[in-house]
């Protein structure tokens, strides 16, 4: 094991699968002579040369849509986009075109591509920098998603993502990328798409926290040990899609009662979607309803106490598994 | 005036260009009979901007269009009968019944696509030259759209990249006239279309693109740019399309005195006298190339009409790349009252198809010849029937 942080994490995936696959290229604004808006591909140009390391024009369509062309014709293009706000002007090429090419071809080409951009809440950065969208992506079929929260899965997510044949949205933090944590550091560190993990076991309720918010709820965990005699186990999924359902099921049959906590805003969020499916998956072991604890339902403010309490913290997520042991 | 190529390769010409037409005529007329749904986008008019360009590339180079794409599809040549199978929906269309009318695709011939979304696939166009560019292959990409995607952004975002990258791409810009039913001084303030990439480095070249020839040596010069200098080239082929935007077209925007004018010029019937008048082919040579067309397309609808609708048990077929696949939870079937399944894409059940009624019966029903019944009208959009009569 070595500690990293967790953008230390991204580059080292993406050097160890540039020079492991010659089909491997990165585009992006600022990524290059810049070293990348927040560094994750600091000294890749310098190794690997503007060929495979490619600075781009700030037209986030237009990237995303050279990478579905050149994925379609046998290369394996990553494009970054600087945050997940400017996807948004990208959409007509990832849903439109990358997630939908395959199927509307009958399958007669494959898009491995992976899209990485960085989302999340807490640097002031005010309305058009700081939102959490992996709800809008996990709504489109033909994309998989893919939210690591540690270091270690940054890169073996981010190795499986270059493997795969699909179009893959990889949402990584910005609070996140100046975390350290333990990687493993010998050999080919891969982490399957579709493996949740267990952060931490318990048997009172069950916390399912996405991206950042993984870590927001492990810290929940311990305060509900440590003040409240609870138990909680905390699940990172890791993956939206595909989903690890059945370890998120596996545990709310044993604790019986479920919060899910994410970043996002809650109407048609990862956390409605969860709730619906283990209801219907595990409606007769529910002891409660399933909570959720979301980002604020407003645009990100730039005020630093309006932003922190738009999105949540530990005490909110303590006060909703609280909520669900309590007598209905 | 351009000379003539060898007269086998004029002939090939003619024909294809004959073809188009001929299937171009007999899908409308399947689309008022209901046999073909959504959307019927035609190139009757536009012909020799398909051929002519088309004609200009290798086997290798990757050639793109728009949702107007039927013809793309007929001169890099995916068999006719495919081509109508998509229109009709069937398993054996070249896209296996999942495109349509927008989206034909053949991917053993390098036509990369028919796109629905305006301005969607410079992009795509520019990537596959990136491609090219990567793997070191001489291998050029000719991307064609309308005077109306010249408005979207990626227009300008894609001509900059493309220069900025030295790509091998040539953008054809067929100017048809219109967007849609706006008029081009009505949608574009720079109405000389080959202008318009300038200002990115893109230089401009333009054609008549109702004569095939000149639409050749044109295309073919800016090819040869994009392939010996990397340098990309817009060419602005002028043309006008005889029939309407699609089949849901009143046509209130044009008057019949500027459709006669254009059809004056009609590219099959300038090519033909021509032919004609070099003695390549004779009136009845002519006229056989056209019984040629005409029988092979009723091939193509005798084709189409016995093909099957795709299985239901397909429908999330081709949704991901299987592969190595992981487990989870890919697609989810919300579809039933029951347990809904959520595995990984193999192993999806199809066992028990929900839906399996309403399927039968549209199957069942599209197979009968229909006379734009009330069940076809109400699901079609609310210009259809003016559109059916104007393409009549």
């Amino acid at each position: 094991m070595a500690v990293v942080r967790y953008r230390e994490a991204l580059n080292q995936a993406l050097r160890e699968e540039m020079e492991r696959d010659e089909r491997v290229y990165l585009m992006g604004e600022d990524i290059g002579v810049f070293n990348g808006a927040y560094k994750v591909t600091a000294g890749l140009l310098e190794q690997f040369g503007e060929q495979r390391v490619r600075d781009t024009p700030i037209s986030e369509n237009t990237i995303v849509g050279l990478g579905v062309g050149s994925a379609m014709t046998g290369m394996r293009p990553i494009v970054e986009l600087m945050t997940i706000n400017f996807s948004l002007l990208a959409l007509d090429q990832i849903v439109n075109h990358a997630a939908h090419i395959r199927y509307m071809f009958g399958g007669q080409v494959k898009v491995p591509m992976v899209i990485r951009m960085p989302q999340g809440a807490g640097h002031q950065l005010g309305p058009t920098h700081s939102h959490s969208f992996e709800a809008l992506f996990l709504h489109v079929p033909g994309l998989l998603v893919a939210a690591p929260s540690t270091a270690a899965d940054a890169k073996g997510l981010l190795k499986a993502a270059i493997r795969d044949d699909n179009p893959v949205i990889f949402i990584e933090h910005e609070y996140l990328y100046g975390q350290r944590g333990d990687v493993p550091d010998d050999g080919d560190h891969v982490v399957d798409f579709g493996e949740a993990a267990i952060r931490r076991a318990g048997d009172d309720v069950t916390l399912v926290g996405i991206s950042r918010m993984a870590i927001t709820a492990e810290r929940a965990a311990q305060v509900l040990a440590d003040e409240h005699d609870v138990s909680a186990e905390v699940i990172d999924p890791r993956t939206l899609r595909p989903l690890d359902l059945d370890t998120i099921l596996a545990s709310v049959r044993k604790t019986n009662r479920c919060v899910i906590v994410e970043e996002g805003w809650p109407h048609g969020g990862v956390g409605a979607n969860l709730a619906a499916l283990i209801q219907e998956q595990a409606f007769d072991h529910l002891d409660a309803p399933v909570g959720r604890v979301t980002g604020a339902d407003v645009p990100m403010p730039y005020s630093k106490p309006l932003e922190q309490i738009a999105f949540p913290h530990e005490p909110q997520v303590v006060d909703a598994a609280l909520a669900t042991l309590r007598d209905v | 005036m351009p000379e003539l190529p060898e007269p086998d390769v004029a002939r090939e010409w003619l024909a294809t260009m004959t073809l188009i037409r001929r299937f171009e005529e007999r899908a409308g007329e399947m689309y008022a009979r209901a046999k073909v749904g959504g959307f019927l986008h035609l190139s009757i008019g536009e012909e020799a901007t398909i051929v002519g360009s088309a004609r200009a590339l290798r086997d290798s180079d990757y050639l793109i269009s728009t949702y107007r794409s039927h013809g793309h599809a007929l001169v890099r040549g995916t068999p006719p009968e495919n081509v109508m199978a998509e229109l009709f929906g069937r398993v054996d269309g070249c896209s296996g019944g999942r495109g349509g009318s927008m989206h034909m695709f053949d991917i053993s011939r390098r036509f990369m696509g028919g796109y629905g979304i305006v301005g969607g696939n410079l992009p795509i166009a520019a990537g596959f030259a990136l491609s090219s560019d990567l793997q070191g292959t001489e291998d050029v990409t000719l991307c064609m759209f309308g005077d109306g995607a010249s408005n979207q952004g990626t227009f300008g975002e894609t001509m900059n990249l493309a220069a900025l990258w030295k790509l091998p791409v040539v953008f054809m810009v067929s100017n048809n006239q219109f967007g849609m039913g706006t008029a081009l001084e009505r949608h574009s303030a720079v109405t000389d279309l080959q202008r318009k990439g300038e200002s990115f480095g893109v230089p401009g070249m333009r054609c008549d693109g109702m004569d095939v020839l000149d639409t050749h040596r044109v295309i073919g010069a800016a090819l040869e740019r994009a392939r010996e200098e990397r340098q990309p080239v817009l060419v602005e082929a002028l043309t006008y399309r005889f029939r309407g935007h699609s089949m849901a077209d009143p046509e209130e925007y044009r008057t019949k005195e500027q459709v006669a004018e254009w059809r004056k010029r009609d590219p099959i019937a300038l090519f033909s006298e021509r032919l004609v008048a070099e003695r390549v082919l004779d009136e009845a040579g002519v006229a056989a190339l056209d019984e040629a067309a005409v029988a092979r397309v009723d091939e193509a609808v005798a084709f189409a009409d016995a093909s099957p609708f795709p299985a239901p048990e397909s429908l999330y077929d081709d949704v991901y790349a299987l592969g190595d696949q992981v487990r989870g939870w890919y697609s989810v079937d919300e579809r039933t009252p029951n347990v809904h399944k959520g595995e990984d894409e193999r192993s999806m059940d199809h066992g028990d198809v929900p839906g399996r009624e309403q399927y039968d019966r549209h199957a069942a029903g599209a197979h009968e010849s229909s006379d734009d019944g009330d069940d076809v009208a109400a699901s079609r959009p609310a210009d259809t029937a003016q559109g059916t009569g104007a393409a009549g």
